[in-house]
């Protein structure tokens, strides 16, 4: 799967990305304001950021490809490196770890034979870590793709994936 | 008028998902803004919320009121009569243990949109920006959908209810990184850099998003806003217990009987919170202690329940209310364990730009895994006493780090024993009964 994503020939961003991009241009007093939402919208359309779109969205902000790759590794959830269609956050701050996240964490990577940050074999999913997600009420609890899931324990593990 | 002592919350019901802008408007919503922007000057509203007593929920206290009254305002015979300034909302709750602006955001948005306008009215700003946390999806698209409402409805553009005034408010969703909750970091992030904070002074009221003047607001804060307007200076005043004013929201998370998040008044005693709201500790725990307001807060104990939950009670007690959302300790939960992970949390997410910071708590983290793993020295301890000092306030840019120290230097302080046994027993407190 990795080496499909890879090989994938690159001929510039689309005109829907290059459109979402301007949009959000219009929004501030500066181009390179938008690097971070230009990163997101890649990332929304291909599942990741390839060095090829890193060079492609810097030149339409007029940033260098260094500033922007400065960046994309500043923020967790940048990827610049191919991830599943799924991305599972499961989250390890203080409310969540004293309630069994680690317990969560080695269930969910048994589940998909996965260890942190690879992708499953099928393309599907791949577990990161991530702080707070702001549930503590209801913690453990993880984010599968968009979706919060509360009260996570290990046997709900299969379930969350299920949906 | 009914629910007036929770105005924050008292559109937020079980029965219903969120507060839509018609439920919103029966309430009395927008009606702060009508007032605002056909009764009064932008430096009246201005003087309003100083004399409200709000300080700024996003963890620091810092009255609102006096923030944006050091916004220079310009006047038409100054050299520059079209001074941009920009107002932004910090939607960026990321602190350890804090779950409080995910539910205004997204349970009754247009309560924050009315809080952003007249704000933005009160420092004569025309373009604000919510600065929201990457994460919360849902409380993106809820704000959103609010934002076309309110534009919809005249509240939000040009000429907002026929009056002079226009604002329009972009949402900007973040792509996660603690440190952009701290506000000249945030500003970068907004200008679309690394997220390094900038040093201060000038502030950003001052010099802030490209230069101009900025006000930064908490969620949480800006919520309060439309009321104080709307029922006025003394109203708001009297819903605090003790001095302090307002309600705020209070939450505990942990092995209490009902983890969960309560509108309350400013300065409910702790333990009203935590055994009436929180219900107590679930069967079988018992309290050790607690971080009172997220991860960055100093430990307080059992004897510490009396305690007034406003800022300077807190204060006065060796603690901060912090964000007032508190994560409670457990006597089956190792604090040095603990203390680890909100380590762990700092140190991965501390931006990197000066050395003590950058330095420092991986190297606290190290002597913590060792001292857990049962590699510690006694001098560990002292060389965790002085990071402590290194990372205090004044050493670092910014407050991340000293911060971080909070829980740290508490755990010193309270659970030494817990440290000790491991070194000398080389195993938890806890294993050794």
């Amino acid at each position: 799967m990795k080496e499909l994503i890879e090989k994938q020939k690159f001929t510039g961003l689309s005109a829907a990305e290059v459109e979402e991009i301007n949009a959000e241009i219009s929004h501030y007093e500066d181009k390179s304001a938008v690097s971070i939402e230009a990163l997101k919208i890649v990332q929304k359309y291909r599942g990741w950021v390839s060095d090829e779109c890193l060079i492609a969205a810097a030149e339409l902000l007029d940033m260098s490809p260094a500033q922007l790759e400065g960046v994309a590794t500043f923020y967790n959830l940048i990827y610049r490196q191919p991830v599943g269609k799924t991305v599972i956050h499961y989250c390890n701050s203080v409310t969540c770890w004293m309630l069994g996240a680690e317990k969560v964490r080695q269930r969910l990577c048994e589940h998909l034979h996965v260890e942190l940050g690879e992708m499953s074999d099928d393309g599907a999913y791949t577990v990161l870590p991530i702080v707070c997600l702001g549930a503590c009420d209801h913690a453990p609890v993880v984010m599968v793709g968009k979706e919060l899931c509360l009260d996570v324990i290990e046997n709900t593990v299969s379930e969350i994936l299920g949906r | 008028m009914e629910n007036l002592d929770k105005p924050l919350t008292r559109n937020i019901r079980p029965d219903r998902g969120f507060a839509t802008l018609a439920d919103y408007e029966n309430t009395g919503g927008y009606q702060g803004l009508r007032k605002a922007v056909t009764e009064l000057q932008p430096k009246e509203v201005q003087q309003w919320v100083k004399d409200s007593g709000l300080r700024g929920r996003g963890g620091a206290g810092f009255g609102t009121g006096l923030k944006w009254s050091l916004v220079p305002m310009g006047d038409a015979d100054s050299d520059n009569p079209h001074q941009i300034r920009y107002v932004i909302v910090n939607a960026d709750e990321m602190e350890p243990g804090t779950f409080k602006d995910r539910l205004l955001m997204e349970k009754d948005p247009h309560q924050l949109i009315e809080g952003i306008i007249i704000t933005a009215y009160a420092v004569q700003s025309h373009i604000a920006y919510i600065f929201l946390r990457g994460e919360y999806h849902l409380s993106a698209r809820r704000l959103e959908t609010a934002l076309q409402e309110a534009r919809a409805k005249g509240y939000l553009g040009e000429h907002i209810l026929n009056s002079e005034f226009n604002l329009e408010i972009h949402l900007h969703t973040s792509a996660g990184r603690y440190i952009c909750g701290e506000e000249t970091a945030l500003i970068n992030a907004l200008e679309g850099k690394r997220a390094n904070p900038r040093a201060k002074p000038p502030h950003p009221v001052v010099s802030g998003l490209w230069g101009r003047p900025t006000v930064i607001n908490n969620v949480e804060t800006l919520c309060n806003v439309p009321h104080i307007i709307n029922y006025g200076v003394q109203w708001y005043k009297e819903l605090g217990l003790s001095a302090a004013t307002g309600t705020k929201l209070f939450g505990a998370s942990g092995r209490v009987k009902r983890p969960g998040l309560w509108e309350l008044p400013m300065g409910t005693p702790i333990r009203d919170i935590l055994e009436e709201h929180a219900g107590g500790m679930q069967d079988g725990y018992k309290l050790r202690g607690f971080l009172p307001g997220g991860a960055s807060t100093d430990f307080l104990l059992p004897e510490h329940l009396d305690v007034a939950a406003d800022f300077d009670a807190v204060a006065k007690v060796g603690s901060r209310l912090g964000t007032g959302t508190m994560i409670i300790l457990d006597d089956k939960t190792c604090p040095v364990q603990m203390v680890l992970n909100l380590e762990e949390f700092f140190a991965q997410e501390s931006c990197g730009w000066c050395t003590p910071c950058r330095d420092g708590l991986p190297w606290t983290v190290t002597l913590l895994r060792d001292i857990i793993k049962g590699r510690g020295r006694m001098e560990d301890l002292d060389t965790l006493a002085g990071l402590v000092r290194m990372m205090g306030p004044g050493n670092t840019f910014c407050a991340l780090a000293p911060g971080a120290m909070e829980p740290l230097q508490s755990a010193l302080k309270y659970f030494r024993e817990d440290f000790e046994r491991y070194i000398v027993g080389n195993k938890t407190l806890l294993e050794a009964g």
